[in-house]
């Protein structure tokens, strides 16, 4: 079957945009994706929108950013899987390509976190679990999260430090990226020093809610060698799902999801995990990048700890993670981010990265994790 | 009534709700599917396994392992009075697993993974309105609960 490319991408500031409406973002990185593809706005056959409903006034948001991108007539929707609606955004514009019924398909991750007030925010905040049986203690997305930190301590015997090594590590390589949050280098004495939120994590441990976009447009691969030289091929695509609640998961030291999700991205693009050269994982707390490696079989299971203390996820290791600072640095504008992975995995097999490109790089992944772990997409890219 | 269960209630309508009714008795329910058999905690009433909607709750002893916890100190809408509070993830004796705060019967310094529990139905004693939930405490804990039949 024909293959999927990407032809242009679009990639805005992240940050605290309070000088911007979602659509302004959009529009953004949208224009950025269109100037790199070099093709006509009207070649666009649909696009789809990723992000996360409830934190925008505007309800029905895919129909004021189709609007203010100027793409009517053309069909719009928007896909939600919490923290992973950018990667199934492009998943489902991919089927569409895949599936003969779209030619070119732009896909706009958006998210603007910053309009609620703070009560608005801790009140969603308490409502990220399964709230029948869970959310009613009071627990948070980094409580979960820490549950699977203090679990892998002790089955493993994974430290606090080299949780903060990953953080150590993203800001360093977010310090190149110019649409990152953060773009400072932290030491892990201050990162060590930072407040305590749910042990073991303490603020340094954790990503910022942020506002952004991000922007990939598609092709089949018989318009692509028409309209573009600077391809990119979409050829492992894993999605899975996991139980809400973790009461019922299997184990709390992995994500069964993204287990499953590489498998299948691995096999569909006919791939191992040693032929990686690059990723983009989901490291929306620093556990969440070492349970990474794992799932993805970087390393062994119990040995992402290590992993990160031997310095192998840095430029020069087995495999670069996170070379654009991941969500720590870039700050994590939910439906936004897993556009973002692929547009810096898109930037890397090109070459154009600068000074944090992985050199050679033909091979990469993303790694986009909804929620804690309900949902997970996996992409396999190649630069040929 | 199963506005009664938690703190916060977000879901007060549900095909178990007698269970915060056996909970304010001072009975901890799992459900078993009356056609399989297939038992699970937290309960439900629609079988994961052969999908019969057809269940019964069954008392479990609330003897529990931890499996995992943490404590909380940047609190959600609604538990910004009980902070910092840890709340703890047990494997429960029957099958299942369970989420709840740890009570005040363990110090902080004694909570180990793996420690045995014990989960005891509770009140909000302090509030005017009725707030049941659990607790996470020390096995060998015990509490009051109301004569047989006098549940829902
Ligand atoms: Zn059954």
């Amino acid at each position: 079957m024909a293959r999927v490319v990407i032809i242009g991408i679009g990639h805005g500031v992240f940050g605290r945009r309070s000088d911007a409406t979602v659509q302004e973002l959009a529009f953004e990185a949208f224009r950025a994706a269109i100037e790199d593809a070099g093709i006509e706005r009207d070649l666009i056959d649909a696009s789809v929108i990723g992000s996360v409903p409830e934190y925008h006034k505007q309800r029905s948001l895919s129909g004021v950013v189709q609007e203010y991108l100027g793409l009517n007539p053309k069909p719009v929707w928007l896909t939600e899987v919490a923290c992973a609606s950018g990667s199934a955004a492009i998943r489902t514009a991919w089927m569409s390509i895949k599936a003969g019924v779209h030619k070119v398909v732009a896909v706009v991750g958006c998210q603007k976190m910053t309009e609620l007030t703070t009560p608005e925010i801790l009140a969603l905040m308490g409502r990220v679990g399964e709230v029948q049986w869970e959310s009613i203690f009071g627990t948070t997305f980094p409580a979960y999260y820490a549950m699977f930190a203090q679990r892998h301590m002790h089955e493993f015997g994974t430290t606090h430090e080299q949780m903060l090594q990953v953080a150590v590590k993203n800001h360093h390589y977010g310090s190149m990226n110019p649409c990152a949050l953060f773009q400072k280098e932290i030491t892990m004495e201050k990162a060590l020093a930072s407040e305590l939120v749910a042990t073991p994590f303490n603020v340094y441990d954790c990503c910022a809610n942020a506002d952004g976009a991000a922007c990939v447009i598609l092709a089949d691969e018989a318009t692509a060698k028409k309209l573009s030289k600077k391809t990119v091929w979409l050829d492992g695509m894993g999605a899975a799902t996991a139980s809400m609640s973790v009461l019922r998961r299997p184990d709390l030291v992995g994500l069964p999801s993204a287990q499953e999700a590489a498998r299948v991205a691995y096999a569909m693009a006919g791939v191992k995990a040693d032929d990686i050269n690059v990723a983009e994982v989901h490291d929306c707390f620093t556990i969440a990048e070492i349970m990474a490696y794992e799932d993805l079989g970087f390393c062994k299971r119990g040995e992402g700890g290590k992993f990160i203390e031997e310095r192998r996820t840095y430029i020069g290791g087995k495999v670069a993670v996170n070379v654009d600072g991941g969500l720590k640095s870039k700050g994590h504008p939910i439906g936004s981010t897993g556009v973002s992975m692929t547009v810096e995995i898109a930037k890397q097999l090109r070459g154009e990265a600068g000074e944090r490109q992985v050199p050679g790089a033909g091979v990469g992944l993303t790694h986009n994790v909804g929620g804690i772990g309900q949902y997970t997409f996996v992409q396999v890219l190649r630069r040929e | 009534m199963f506005k009664w269960f938690g703190k916060v209630n977000f879901s007060p309508y549900t095909k178990v709700s007698d269970f915060a009714q056996h909970l304010k008795d001072g009975r901890l329910m799992g459900s078993r599917c009356k056609k399989c058999g297939a038992t699970s905690f937290p309960p439900r009433a629609d079988c994961g396994k052969c999908l019969s909607g057809d269940f019964e709750f069954v008392e479990i002893s609330g003897k529990a392992v931890l499996h995992t916890y943490t404590k909380i100190v940047a609190a959600p809408t609604g538990f910004e009075d009980v902070v910092p509070y840890t709340v703890g993830v047990v494997d429960l004796k029957e099958g299942g697993r369970l989420l709840a705060w740890i009570g005040e019967s363990i110090a902080e310094k004694e909570i180990k993974i793996g420690m045995d529990l014990q989960v005891v139905p509770r009140i909000f004693e302090e509030l005017e309105e009725i707030k049941v939930y659990y607790s996470l405490e020390k096995p060998g804990t015990t509490w009051g609960r109301a004569s047989e039949g006098g549940a829902a």
